[in-house]
């Protein structure tokens, strides 16, 4: 999906502003949409690919006039309308007005720690053995899938080389459409600056990407 | 009355209104969901209270001091870093798969998402807002000098400049150099010396009269 979320090496005006001694929020609605978002996922069973994708699938517009947890927030409320969790109507008036789904799971407070330290890990057995090894030389495909990828746009038909070979991960394309974790091996391809940004690059400049296997073709 | 001023104006009515808005429509969310009993707002208050208060940059800096002073912990650390940092007691979401990146005289690592905003959470905390934001996002890949530029520092000319994109599930971290003239400082004082900022690579570790 070509979102505006894909920024890497983009024109932007403006300085990188970093705020002295920064809160982890700046604001009572931040604090309480980001623990929304972080309890809804389990009574609402969408994984981390999901919630990404239902972040950034929308237009540069509405993508770029939205703060980070006003994007959270869109995200989070687009995945519950789509599983019937909640409907517009409620969210219009403000209360429920139907009664709840069925759902597996709650987080309850002794359950936090728990969540928070399983985490999601992403490792998975491989089922067979990787196509490329550290040092190969590697085309980042110019693919343009209209559904979720991890594939940022500025590496598309670079070449670049393999620089770790990281295991077999769920891959992101499949889990956020539902069609299952279908695991893959996950490659850092390290690019020269030049590759990327041409002759004016700073020569000292190397950029990695963590891509997996079906980004890549052998160059 | 300047173009500037105005902007600067509209600017803030705008957010001002925008953000009332928002708080409304997250207060009837979290209503909504309570009522239907998806979401225990108890539990609300641990998560928030987790990230405010438990989980932040000391964490990191507590490993990147304990691999400053431990040769061995350091040589784990660089080798497999979830299980290191793991001895620390450091471990779960957003940090299942970490790579520590060891900064040298030479080369100089710095760490971004341009996607979203992927970040080591189990050590540094939740990521500031310049590092979700639009110019750290599109320069960092491009022109990461620029990007130390803003931050008020610059590194010499002939340094190597590694960029890690966070696209997939690895998380990095950085680490610093120890300052000169630490060599007889503990585990505890180094780890004052360790900012957020220098786990990214977008900062250096303080130095010692910074702290003294």
């Amino acid at each position: 999906m070509e979102g505006a979320h894909d920024m890497g090496g983009a024109k932007w005006s403006g300085r990188v502003a970093p705020e002295p001694n920064e809160p982890p929020f700046h604001a009572e609605w931040e604090r309480r949409a980001f623990a929304i978002t972080l309890a809804m996922a389990m009574p609402g069973g969408w994984n981390i690919d999901m919630s990404r994708f239902a972040r950034v699938d929308r237009s540069p517009e509405d993508y770029l006039s939205k703060s980070y947890y006003q994007i959270w927030l869109a995200g989070l409320e687009r995945l519950m309308l789509e599983r019937g969790l909640i409907s517009s109507d409620e969210t219009e008036a403000g209360r429920p007005l139907h009664p709840a789904k069925p759902v597996a799971k709650t987080l309850t407070p002794d359950g936090v720690a728990g969540m928070l330290h399983r985490g999601g890990p992403t490792e998975r057995e491989p089922t067979g053995p990787a196509r490329f090894a550290a040092g190969e030389r590697v085309r980042a495909k110019m693919i343009h899938p209209q559904t979720h990828t991890r594939l940022p746009r500025y590496v598309r038909g670079h070449v670049g080389s393999i620089e770790r070979v990281l295991g077999c991960h769920v891959f992101p394309d499949s889990n956020a459409t539902g069609a299952g974790e279908n695991p893959q091996w996950l490659y850092t391809v390290t690019f020269d600056g030049a590759e990327l940004w041409g002759e004016a690059s700073d020569p000292n400049l190397k950029v990695s990407v963590d891509a997996w296997e079906p980004y890549l073709e052998r160059a | 009355m300047t173009g500037h001023d105005h902007d600067h104006h509209h600017h803030h009515d705008h957010d001002h209104s925008e953000l009332s808005e928002t708080e409304l429509r997250v207060r009837a969310l979290e209503t909504i969901l309570t009522e239907k009993g998806y979401v225990d707002p108890a539990a609300l208050d641990l998560l928030i209270e987790t990230y405010e208060t438990k989980v932040g940059p000391r964490n990191g800096a507590r490993v990147v001091a304990r691999a400053w002073v431990d040769p061995a912990y350091r040589a784990r650390l660089l080798k497999d870093a979830t299980p290191a940092i793991a001895e620390l007691g450091y471990a779960g979401r957003q940090g299942e798969h970490i790579v520590a990146l060891e900064n040298t005289p030479a080369l100089h690592n710095m760490v971004v998402c341009t996607l979203c905003s992927c970040y080591p959470w189990p050590v540094l905390g939740l990521p500031p807002v310049w590092y979700k934001s639009a110019p750290y996002r599109a320069k960092a890949v491009k022109d990461p000098r620029g990007v130390l530029a803003d931050f008020g520092f610059e590194l010499p000319e002939g340094t190597k400049i590694r960029v890690w994109d966070s696209t997939a599930e690895i998380r990095y971290l950085v680490l610093p150099m120890r300052p000169a003239g630490t060599e007889d400082w503990n585990e505890e004082r180094l780890a004052d010396l360790v900012t957020r900022d220098s786990m990214i690579g977008t900062g250096l570790p303080k130095q010692p009269h910074e702290v003294a």
